[in-house]
């Protein structure tokens, strides 16, 4: 892909097209998931050809997005790790509600709600993976108990309603800051963009010379 | 089988409005089964499979009367033979025949998600209703009694129908009409019990001071009920369940998180909403990119 002059790689092509896979696979097993949880929302399953697709596909979904998220684990780990400045980021999350940016501390790649998204789905998909498989009646209904599926359809229903908390969160704030969606689609954003909402990445990249996404990722001097 | 309107639906599994339940003016029936007069010939379960048209997979012998060992998908109704040690440390051959109790607050309806695909008749029977069914095995999870089987073919859930086929033009059902010895009766649950009454009046009589009729409260009472001639430990016939509730999970699950997590996902988005049209998005400012500029050339400089 080619990026404009002067814009800097906020996300590979390959970090893309793996975060994508994950959102398509999230938005079929939500769509799917509900139309079993809820009677009102029943309806959603005609969208994959009836009940019966619908139970049959679901889990499958599962299983790609548990590859896909991984691959996702694997990019962003390293950038994820709770630091200080989250906790003072955490402190002014008033400002940043209300768009002030004088006050807010300085981040580096991922801020605090970033870093938040990133941990819940690290622990809720693997969890939303084992509870699911003990549940897959047509293959592993033999496997275990009664009593546990049933612990285990609960505990995926709560796990399921928390991912799409935090996927509401998620997609609320990527709208909410104009030029983040870009950056997962195009893969870029302008350097003004980093400024105002991660300045030690921004100085980073500028320091060590990269474009981006990471000083390691290396990639062209970001032209002026 | 839309054609064939029953419109006397007391309750219908994934679904929020009033089942059409107008035909409503019939009594509660039940199936009696008394396990002190069963002599265990099976023939209950041959004429299950007769009406029915259900041949299950022929297994092997497993050194039990019992047989098959389990109910499956095409075994509605199964004999289940204990070997008992009682108290005098003499051999009582319990023989109890398993199937689905049809509960007055039936588990697997509470648990299904498929609009219809369970249904409660005003008579009080749970039907499985097949073109409805996703396969989801939600009402395994839901039945304190371990009945409904999903059939790996097809997908679909399966039990005993208490032959709603039969009772709805009058007749009782097949097992009933099969057995030899009178151990199972039908009629309205209030002659059912008032027999079951005499019964155990007559089995105190003869020394089984613990007779007694499970119709277990627990489940709201069931449609099909046992005359035991222990009624104070129904586990000891094959399992029994002392007593049978639906799982604290599935009420849960089925209950309370519902309406809870739709709530929670609908004031998340509406929070959201909010914050957009009260604070509005955060866009980048030509300050920001001039700085940026500043920064960039700086350090291009310093390397």
């Amino acid at each position: 892909m080619n990026y404009p002059q002067g814009t800097l790689i906020r996300n590979t092509t390959t970090t893309r097209i793996n975060h994508w896979i994950t959102a398509a696979c999230f938005v079929l097993l939500m769509l799917s998931g509900l139309s079993m949880f809820h009677p009102m929302l029943f309806f959603l399953s005609g969208l994959f050809g009836g009940g019966q697709w619908t139970r049959a596909i679901h889990p499958w979904i599962g299983i790609v997005l548990l590859i896909s998220y991984a691959g996702l684990i694997v990019q962003f780990w390293r950038d994820n790790f709770w630091n200080r400045d989250d906790i003072a980021w955490l402190r002014s999350i008033d400002l940043v509600l209300m768009n002030e940016e004088e006050g807010v501390p300085e981040l580096g790649r991922f801020n605090a709600g970033q870093k938040f998204v990133f941990w819940s789905m690290a622990l809720l998909v693997p969890g939303l993976f084992v509870t699911g498989i003990l549940i897959w009646d047509a293959y592993f209904s033999v496997f275990t108990t009664i009593e546990t599926q049933r612990v285990a359809l609960l505990i995926h229903s709560l796990a399921a309603i928390a991912a799409i908390l935090v996927w509401i969160v998620h997609v609320y704030a990527a709208i909410w800051v104009r030029g983040s969606v870009r950056g997962m689609t195009q893969g870029y954003v302008t350097p003004g963009w980093a400024w105002r909402h991660h300045r030690k990445w921004l100085r980073r990249l500028a320091a060590t010379g990269s474009r981006g996404p990471t000083p390691r990722a290396g990639g062209d001097r970001p032209t002026t | 089988m839309a054609d064939l309107q029953s419109q006397d639906y007391i309750r219908r599994s994934a679904s929020t409005l009033t089942p059409p339940s107008i035909r409503d003016h019939q009594q509660e029936v039940a199936k009696l089964i008394d396990v002190t007069r069963c002599i265990g010939c099976k023939a209950c379960q041959a004429a299950c499979m007769e009406w029915n048209n259900l041949r299950a997979e022929i297994g092997h012998f497993e050194g039990s009367y019992d047989n098959p060992m389990d109910l499956n998908p095409s075994t509605w109704t199964l004999m289940r033979f204990t070997e008992w040690d009682n108290d005098e440390g003499n051999l009582e051959w319990l023989i109890r025949k398993d199937g689905c109790m049809h509960c007055e607050d039936p588990g697997c309806l509470k648990a299904c998600p498929a609009p219809g695909a369970i249904v409660q008749h005003a008579n009080g029977i749970v039907d499985f209703i097949s073109e409805n069914c996703i396969g989801c095995g939600y009402c395994i999870k839901g039945c304190p009694f371990n009945i409904p089987r999903v059939d790996p073919v097809d997908h679909k859930s399966y039990k005993c129908t208490l032959c709603s086929d039969r009772v709805s033009v009058g007749l009782e059902p097949a097992c009933v009409k099969a057995c030899p010895t009178g151990a199972i009766l039908f009629g309205s649950k209030a002659d059912m019990t008032s027999w079951a009454g005499e019964r155990i009046v007559d089995l105190k009589s003869r020394g089984f001071a613990n007779a007694g009729l499970y119709d277990p409260p627990g489940v709201g009472g069931t449609h099909v009920m046992y005359v035991l001639h222990h009624a104070d430990r129904p586990s000891i016939y094959a399992g029994l369940p002392d007593n049978p509730q639906i799982s604290a999970f599935v009420s849960a699950w089925k209950g309370v998180l519902k309406p809870l997590a739709l709530a929670g996902v609908a004031f998340a988005a509406v929070a959201g909403f909010l914050h957009w049209i009260v604070e509005g998005p955060n866009e980048v400012q030509p300050e920001d990119e001039a700085q940026a500029e500043r920064l960039l050339k700086d350090s291009e400089k310093a390397l």
